[in-house]
């Protein structure tokens, strides 16, 4: 599904290496967790699969399933079924939620050459799937992430992905700022999401969300690179002994 | 001086070939020659004047009207059920107009109204528009009083279920049209009035409002989408106790537009309420909204909103003031002022005012100038929203305050339609 190969990035602003060459096939249908501690390069790692601005790739490629994602336009990778989950969900204060969505999954639809979905029909989608996340109507009515609490914005960024079922989707720090309920909520909307034509990418910096959504693979990440990887006992290691014994081990 | 004398050489050079409307009764003459002798004493607005350093004047003021190409444009809140008054050229329509009736409002021309010997316009005629030059000259203002021919003139005596729908519509190239609205809504009475259209190719349209104790006045307009349009506009408020003025303005084009709204809160605990949001593409674009509330009353209040967006060369212009007499104590006075510039070449000229004279008020004002958000453009793009389509949300989005003053959700609703559709035509 998703492969990456030797990847280096640097900022584009100033000459600071932040990938030093990252190594990464994420299988269809599996779940991956990337850990590590602050700097490492996790959330960089999400944005460059995702296209935002800022960073350039001097060297590796990205591919999922064969398609060059580095290539393409942030929409484009969207398209292509490339989902990110922000850390920080931003607030677009004007813009109805409703409305947020539905040019969002109109808009994949019309790039993939499908028929773009009503007003009405978009409802019913989205209803039946915010019913699910118990995001209730007046969240769906409300600008984009104005006002909602920290698990309100997170549950949204899941909505999003349940609406516009992408078939990679890296979740950038999801559990940071949730409660213990609220951090249950949002791994059951994963979870209901797992399926074996979809894979996820988790970045998380506390074993703690991978009690909720369990992984198939561990990777640690340190210093711009994949330093560790290995199952789900990986993660309880780290969150025994921390991460710098683990580097020391490394190096 | 050579200022002074250049002044006043313009003024006459502009007025040389016009002459005040022949006929009337005797009240509108007077008023009529009473504008033009206060207009030859203060001169048309210069270059140089204080309150047109933003805004040249010069397009106002050839004595040949300006060639303007004909665009061809939507009548407007098609889908709102309205009582329906064409101009054509600044010429009343009655063909294309509805009947001039309507439970709970008196409606006729203002070019019939002024030939009556007996007419409540008389108590009104250029009295809120004179009051409305203290501190300020208003001389486009004046000139409407002394050359308008035409318009509306409305009174409401109870609450009017229609809104009253005044449509501006153009044949000429070099149509020029001067017009003049007169409103009075009686105490409890309610009147929304609409405005469309591409009114002329140079027009100068003014509006008194004068509202009674716990009379209610809505006032949405849509300025026409020609873009080679020169408008000048005044609108004049006067507001008595518990009274409600709410006035909102969407602009999409024009070369050059200058709206004036002049609001005095004259009995307590009333409301007024004026915002507007103006879109311009290009370097001819110029649009200035220029306003002055008066607050001389007890536990009033006052907004005012407006945001421009603009690209290509653009330039948005607002002078906004609020005046806070002595007495006018428990003042509420909000002022916002906001640009979203789309790129580097576009300009955003903002000179906000608080005068307060009162010493228990509450006055805020604030005016910024910003790019388009990165994250938040981001953000719709990684969700598969292209570039062009995400900008257009957040210039949605941007405009979404001033659009939330329109307390008509479907009128709020038509506005919001039209913004989008420019949108995506300019893209």
């Amino acid at each position: 599904m998703l492969t990456i190969k030797d990847l280096k990035v640097k900022l584009e602003e100033e000459d600071k290496q932040i990938l030093k060459g990252v190594d990464l096939e994420v299988g269809a249908g599996q779940v991956h967790a990337i850990m590590g501690p602050n700097g490492s390069g996790k959330s960089t790692l999400s944005y460059v699969l995702s296209g935002r601005d800022g960073y350039e790739v001097t060297e590796g490629s990205a591919t999922l399933d064969g398609v060059d994602l580095l290539d393409m336009d942030p929409e484009e990778r969207a398209a292509e079924g490339l989902f990110l989950a922000f850390q920080y969900p931003v607030e677009i204060p004007g813009v109805g939620n409703m409305t947020f969505l539905r040019t969002a999954y109109n808009a994949q639809r019309k790039a993939r050459g499908e028929d773009e979905a009503s007003a009405a029909e978009f409802l019913k989608i989205v209803r039946e799937k915010a019913k699910d996340l118990k995001i209730d109507a007046e969240m769906l009515k409300r600008p984009v992430n104005v006002g909602f609490s920290g698990g309100e914005k997170k549950r949204n960024e899941i909505l999003q992905m349940a609406v516009l079922e992408p078939k990679m989707c890296i979740l950038d720090e999801t559990d940071s700022g949730l409660d213990v309920d609220a951090m249950k909520l949002v791994s059951d909307g994963v979870n209901a999401l797992r399926s074996e034509g979809r894979s996820f990418l988790v970045i998380t910096h506390y074993q703690r969300l991978l009690d909720h959504i369990t992984p198939d693979v561990v990777h640690i990440m340190a210093n711009g690179r994949i330093i560790k990887s290995g199952g789900p006992e990986l993660a309880l290691e780290v969150e025994k002994n921390g991460y710098a014994e683990l580097m020391d081990e490394v190096q | 001086m050579a200022l002074a004398q250049a002044k006043s050489d313009a003024t006459e050079a502009r007025l040389s070939g016009l002459s005040i409307p022949e006929g009337g009764a005797a009240w509108a003459r007077e008023a009529r020659h009473d504008a033009l002798n206060r207009l030859q004493g203060m001169g048309l607005p210069y270059r140089r004047d204080e309150y047109w350093r933003f805004t040249n004047p010069a397009e106002f003021l050839t004595q040949e009207t300006p060639r303007a190409e004909i665009a061809l444009d939507a009548p407007g809140f098609e889908e709102t059920d309205v009582l329906r008054v064409v101009f054509i050229d600044g010429v009343f329509d009655a063909e294309a107009s509805d009947a001039l009736e309507q439970d709970g409002l008196e409606i006729e021309r203002f070019a019939d109204a002024v030939t009556k010997d007996i007419h409540w316009v008389k108590g009104l005629l250029g009295v809120l528009e004179t009051a409305g030059q203290n501190r300020v000259d208003r001389p486009l203002a004046i000139f409407n009083t002394a050359f308008a021919e035409d318009g509306l003139v409305l009174r409401a005596t109870g609450k009017v279920s229609k809104p009253v729908h005044v449509e501006y519509r153009r044949s000429e190239e070099t149509a020029e049209a001067v017009l003049r609205h007169m409103v009075r809504v009686e105490d409890g009475a309610e009147l929304t009035l609409l405005e469309s259209g591409v009114g002329a190719s140079r027009l100068n349209t003014g509006m008194e409002v004068d509202i009674a104790d716990n009379g209610a006045f809505h006032h949405v307009r849509m300025q026409g989408r020609d873009h080679e349009r020169r408008a000048a506009t005044h609108v004049f408020a006067r507001l008595g106790q518990e009274s409600t003025f709410k006035s909102f303005t969407l602009s999409l084009n024009g070369m050059m537009t200058r709206n004036e709204v002049i609001i005095t809160l004259k009995g307590d605990d009333a409301v007024a309420h004026v915002a507007g949001a103006a879109l311009g593409d290009g370097r001819d674009f110029h649009h200035d909204d220029t306003v002055f509330v008066t607050h001389d009353a007890v536990n009033c209040e006052s907004r005012q909103v407006f945001k421009k967006v603009l690209r290509n060369g653009a330039t948005g212009v607002f002078q906004g003031k609020i005046l806070v007499e002595p007495d006018a104590q428990k003042t509420d006075g909000y002022q916002i002022s906001q640009s979203l510039l789309l790129d580097e070449d576009a300009n955003f000229l903002a000179k906000p005012e608080l005068e307060i004279y009162a010493d228990d008020v509450q006055c805020s004002h604030g005016s910024t100038s910003g790019a388009i958000d990165e994250t938040a453009l981001f953000y719709l793009k990684s969700r598969g929203i292209p570039e062009d389509k995400a900008q257009d949300l957040l210039v949605l989005a941007f405009v979404a305050e001033a659009l939330a003053e329109i307390e008509d959700e479907g009128l709020a609703e038509t506005l919001r339609e039209q913004l989008a559709s420019w949108l995506e035509r300019r893209r």
